[in-house]
């Protein structure tokens, strides 16, 4: 057990520290100068020196790098350039978003996608499996914010149930905040639904011919029970792997639906920071959002040695 | 099509009448002719000139004259849906062969020798799948510049790593089987048994990922011309159209409908012709069914 966590964390530090690498070549390779765009064009040549070497802009590039990841781990992201406020304000600030965004779509997602799975593997092969699976089949090819469009469209436009788009901010109340979340949540968790029950189905299936299932149904447990209690747990870990999986779509997602909503959140950020060429803020944003997926994936490993008790002692 | 040596071949007749029973595949390929047949006719005909803005005509309801309505400018929505399929189509299927032709090989070399070089290439495509591939699109275009051949580039690079993926779990599968000794034992090397034993046993894998690719270029393609980063205006995209149709949304509704069903339906098309594949060529589910 705890040399599989050793080599899993092991592997995950090592594509990070990679991943920073090639953020920080990418983005080093990228023409224009930092110092040129805060000064604008009519800078003299000495200002333009001063303030390249305040920034560190100087420095050999191997020192640079060391520097920049160093206030990664720190929290220390630098400054905005275009914003001139610390990155690591606008992260926290956006975070507040994106977070519960991301969050409430994830769990929209699978509080959806479970139980239809659960309920299609029971009917296999009968209408509610097809008419489910149809449904879902049609949700996969949806594109999420087409979907958002029609959502304004029929909850704002015409029932005006929530905000069209725009965040009042937490400040308002809870309960203000949270209703311009949910179309932007909802818009995001169907597709990923859609996946999710689809593999919850098949891998409810392939448990469902096991001997165990036979074993269960044969001491008497009644089918939900074998359902819920035998086969959900053992069809866990493909689930799980799509799980996190999505994480990182949904963190990808999270870019086009705010800007489909007008979302102050991470992913309207760093769009918004690409266009302007605010590499410090890009780079930082892009680093948390691969350091997120790389923990997800992480945890999504380690709990597979919880969920399944044969893979713990194994290596 | 695919060898499977354990099993009696079918011929093909046998796998023609089987496809023909499996709904999945009929509606999928249906879907995919039209859709395809759709963006072929656009080069000789459409209804209207997608240039042309006329605009007196503009924003005018689905109608005997222009059945999708009209946009902003006058233009005929069902005609700039038919070319935009053209170049939906032509950056998935371009993006979609990059991935396969460098990912394919990639991965069939990683399994072929293991070891060092398999743990190396593994590692890399790690690396890329910790980015996430929308976010790094983004990137791409907005550094490159946005337009239909980096959208193409930017899509592209994000299939390699998937496809090599598939391409070396489905050849670690075939290695270690019997005829693949045999063929060691008369003297083949690792690259001829590649070519003309792993390839061949791992053809259907490969088409039915190749479809799901596709449905998700098509996917990606839309997202990126949404924010403005694919085919640039006049030429119509998808994407764009629902750009364009989204601050209209009150007045309008047809501007953004029509554009989201038609990326609905291609995607749809292909999903279900990749299933319907999956179904037919592999003989375990043939047996579970």
């Amino acid at each position: 057990m705890s040399a599989y966590v050793a080599k899993r964390l092991a592997t995950a530090i090592a594509t990070l520290v990679l991943a920073s690498m090639v953020v920080f070549a990418v983005l080093e390779i990228l023409p224009g100068d930092p110092a040129r765009l805060m000064l604008g064009m009519n800078a003299s040549a000495d200002q333009l020196q001063l303030l390249r070497d305040q920034m560190g802009l100087n420095a050999p590039l191997p020192w640079r790098y060391l520097h920049w990841a160093g206030g990664l781990l720190s929290l220390d992201f630098g400054r905005s350039y275009t914003y001139s406020v610390p990155v690591i304000d606008l992260v926290r600030e956006r975070l507040a978003v994106s977070l519960p965004l991301a969050l409430i779509a994830l769990a929209l997602s699978t509080v959806i996608a479970i139980p239809v799975g659960l309920f299609s593997a029971g009917r296999r092969g009968r209408a509610g499996d097809t008419l489910a699976m149809g449904t879902a089949q049609l949700g996969v090819a949806i594109p999420n914010f087409w979907f958002a469009l029609m959502l304004i469209y029929v909850f704002a436009v015409w029932l005006r149930l929530v905000p069209a788009g725009g965040f009042p901010g937490w400040s308002a109340g809870a309960w203000q905040a949270l209703r311009s979340l949910l179309l932007p949540a909802l818009a995001l968790a169907l597709p990923q639904a859609a996946i999710l029950a689809r593999v919850t189905r098949s891998a409810l299936i392939e448990v469902l011919n096991e001997d165990y299932i036979r074993t269960a149904r044969a001491k008497g447990l009644p089918y939900r029970a074998v359902l819920w209690r035998h086969a959900l747990r053992n069809a866990m870990i493909p689930v799980l792997t799509i799980l996190g999986l999505q994480f990182a779509f949904l963190l990808a997602g999270t870019i086009i639906i705010e800007n489909v909503f007008y979302l102050p959140g991470l992913g309207r950020l760093v769009f918004q920071a690409i266009t302007q060429r605010d590499l410090i803020v890009v780079e930082s944003v892009v680093m948390l959002l691969v350091a997120a997926v790389i923990a997800v994936n992480l945890i999504v490993d380690l709990s597979y040695a919880i969920i399944d008790p044969r893979l713990r002692n194994r290596q | 099509m695919t060898v499977h040596p354990d099993i009696p071949r079918e011929t093909v007749t046998g796998i023609l009448a089987r496809s023909f029973r499996n709904g999945a595949f009929v509606a999928g390929f249906v879907i995919t002719i039209l859709v395809l047949a759709t963006a072929i006719v656009s080069y000789f005909w459409t209804p209207y000139d997608v240039t042309r803005l006329v605009i007196s005509d503009k924003i005018q309801a689905p109608s005997a004259a222009h059945w999708f309505g009209t946009d902003h400018f006058g233009r005929d929505i069902l005609s700039m849906i038919m070319v935009g399929a053209r170049n939906s189509i032509a950056v998935a299927l371009i993006a979609v062969g990059i991935g396969m032709g460098i990912g394919v090989p990639l991965g069939a070399f990683a399994a072929a020798r293991g070891g060092l070089v398999d743990e190396v290439l593994m590692r890399i495509n790690d690396l890329v799948f910790a980015f996430p591939a929308l976010l790094s699109a983004i990137m791409i275009t907005a550094i490159f510049g946005p337009g239909a051949v980096n959208a193409i580039i930017a899509i592209g690079i994000f299939n390699i790593p998937v496809f090599a993926r598939v391409a070396r779990a489905g050849a670690l599968a075939i290695w270690p089987r019997e005829f693949i000794l045999a063929a060691r034992a008369a003297g083949k090397t690792s690259t001829q048994i590649t070519v003309e034993h792993v390839l061949p046993n791992i053809a259907t894998l490969l088409l039915v990922q190749g479809t799901i690719q596709f449905a998700l270029a098509i996917l990606a393609e839309a997202g990126l011309s949404y924010l403005g980063l694919g085919a640039q205006p006049p030429l119509p995209s998808w994407g764009r159209m629902l750009f364009d149709a989204q601050t209209r949304m009150v007045v309008a509704p047809w501007m953004a409908i029509f554009p989201g069903m038609a990326i609905v339906i291609s995607v749809l098309g292909l999903n279900l012709l990749g299933d319907g594949i999956a179904d037919i060529l592999d003989p375990k589910s043939r047996r579970r069914r």
